[in-house]
């Protein structure tokens, strides 16, 4: 049995290899916060990515043309292969998949509340690609320093990944900003939904983040929200500007003292709402989830109920 | 043939084969997000990309032989009548045996096409069939797998199995039937004889079967008619959906 002072020295010593910047492995002792602090934001993670094939998948079957109908498939089966990955990453951690799905599906773990925003045209795949994986990989990028070693490796290939996601995403945006007229309103009126949703998924203010103070102790979040939030800004200004469109926040002025843009304030009340169920989709989501999860059931039984004929089968011959 | 006529016959035949393919592929990737676990939702996505690659594949060369229609024109475009896929692959996902079974008839009608179209003497053709076949085989793998594991498996999935199959056979017998078009192009060495196919099909398919615990059906019913445009009340729905955007936005670029 391990004492107090035991558990004080392994802790020092711990956040002494923090310092160092050496990463930890799922073999090594870690303070139980740290463990599930990364498990919650891992598989939070995992999930949003699987949540997330619902409102791309949305379009898949409706793609205006054929060649964009290839590129969207292979971008929701990369968001797949991201959440498995994810989930792995946090089974190092020994919570099996099993216990997270059911987490999400009892609403008890989170998903990027992005995801209960619904899809509405086609203009909206490309703003979910310019701007939803445009900010997730401006905190992606941050955690490939994460101090765990399994989250940050996973995220190195993650981050090629959602590089290209962001390209085929703006991609859409330019064809639509220099098409048609209605091709025209369709990108600035899915700029104008997106933009600001695409802030909030940095999360509160850092002054209100439940969260952040001890995950940036940890160094599992290696920069605040608010930082990465502007950094976001900063980028998708001109982007904007070479699309064409007009900025949905009418206060975005540059500030030279600053460096940076200085912008109007989050609808923080649409935020709260939205994650706390008012969202147009935060039922469906799950919904759907849970009615394939069911579907499947019987799928599943099928193969432990093959593998265990297969395995009598090969003992009566031997 | 005249080289005119030659031309018109190789571009239907590729419009043909593009409509099977994406019809496929349009109704597999309704499964993603569907799918009973993660890796399935993946493995369907895969798949549906393959087969919409494959469409891209012979449209293109169909807008190369007509020279004023693209690959997305044939695909957006057409009414339902011009479609000319087979009835098998428009019929509704159904469950995850009915996609499972279909896939399981056409990767193995396509493993034996593949090969002979590999050797046709129409140039592109040949060379979709190389690229084609490779994944035709991992689709192959992979259906059989799935199959031999339902019909194997509980007394639900062994049901649902081969309640799929027996729903599924009436619509075999067209893959297997050749009209004049294909005929000709058969007889130049651009085509493939389909009906040369069905023996060695069915063998292959009745191994799959004994090995899954699942009844080959009787021959009593078939239904025919997609390579003439005649086709089941689904294709209409699938090309609804697949069609509006472009339709609704007569002209644009994507």
């Amino acid at each position: 049995m391990k004492t107090t002072a035991d558990e004080t020295r392994l802790e020092q010593r711990f956040q002494q290899r923090i310092e160092q910047e050496q990463k930890i492995e799922p073999k090594d002792w870690m303070p139980d916060g740290y463990r599930k602090s990364l498990i919650r934001q891992i598989s939070q993670h995992a999930h949003s990515e699987v949540i997330g094939m619902q409102p791309e998948g949305n379009f898949i079957t409706r793609a205006p043309s054929l060649r964009r109908k290839a590129v969207l498939l292979s971008k929701v089966q990369d968001e797949g292969g991201h959440g498995l990955y994810l989930y792995s990453a946090a089974e190092t951690l020994g919570t099996p998949r099993s216990e997270l799905i059911a987490a999400l599906q009892s609403g008890e773990a989170k998903y990027a509340s992005i995801f209960n925003y619904p899809t509405q045209s086609w203009g909206d795949i490309g703003a979910i690609g310019w701007l939803v994986d445009g900010a997730a990989i401006v905190n992606q990028i941050s955690l490939q320093r994460t101090s765990y070693g399994p989250y940050a490796r996973g995220m190195v290939r993650i981050c090629k990944e959602e590089s290209f996601h962001q390209r085929q995403g703006y991609e859409i945006m330019i064809a639509l900003a220099h098409g048609s007229p209605a091709q025209k309103r369709m990108a600035q009126d899915s700029l104008n939904r997106f933009y600001w949703p695409a802030l909030m998924m940095f999360g509160p203010h850092d002054s209100e983040s439940a969260h952040s103070a001890r995950s940036m102790q940890w160094k599992i979040k290696r920069e605040t929200n608010d930082d990465l939030r502007q950094k976001f800004i900063d980028q998708t200004v001109p982007q904007i500007e070479y699309l064409g469109l007009q900025h949905p926040d009418s206060e975005i002025s540059w500030n030279e003292a600053r460096g940076h843009y200085d912008h109007g304030e989050i609808d923080w009340n649409e935020f709260y709402a939205v994650i706390n169920g008012n969202g147009h989709c935060n039922r469906q989501r799950i919904t759907h989830h849970i009615r394939a999860h069911e579907d499947g059931a019987w799928v599943r039984d099928a193969i432990t109920a093959h593998n265990e004929k297969l395995r009598k089968r090969a003992q009566q011959v031997a | 043939m005249s080289e005119n006529e030659l031309k018109q016959a190789t571009l239907d035949y590729a419009l043909r084969l593009g409509d099977d393919s994406l019809v496929l592929g349009q109704r597999i990737s309704e499964w993603v997000s569907n799918g009973p676990f993660l890796e399935e939702d993946i493995a369907y996505g895969n798949v549906a990309l393959d087969y919409i690659g494959r469409a891209r594949m012979f449209y293109g060369y169909a807008a190369e032989l007509d020279g004023e229609r693209s690959e997305d024109d044939f695909a957006y475009l057409r009414d339902e009548r011009e479609f000319r896929n087979f009835l098998m692959l428009e019929l509704p996902r159904g469950d995850f045996a009915f996609s499972q079974m279909r896939q399981l008839l056409v990767d193995l009608y396509n493993t034996l096409f593949l090969a002979v179209l590999v050797a046709s003497n129409d140039q592109t053709l040949a060379a979709i069939a190389a690229k084609a076949i490779k994944e035709t085989r991992y689709h192959l793998r992979r259906s059989r797998e799935w199959v031999v594991r339902l019909g194997d498996g509980t007394e639900e999935s062994h049901r649902r199995a081969q309640n799929a199959l027996d729903e599924l056979w009436g619509y075999g017998h067209e893959l297997f039937e050749m009209d004049a078009l294909e005929q000709r192009l058969a007889d130049c060495g651009i085509g493939v004889d389909t009906s040369l196919l069905r023996e060695r099909w069915r063998s292959m398919l009745s191994e799959v079967l004994a090995e899954a615990r699942l009844t080959m059906p009787e021959d009593g019913w078939a239904v025919r008619g997609g390579r003439a445009g005649y086709h089941t009340e689904n294709l209409g729905h699938l090309l609804t959906e697949l069609q509006f955007i472009h339709r609704a936005y007569p002209g644009c670029r994507w």
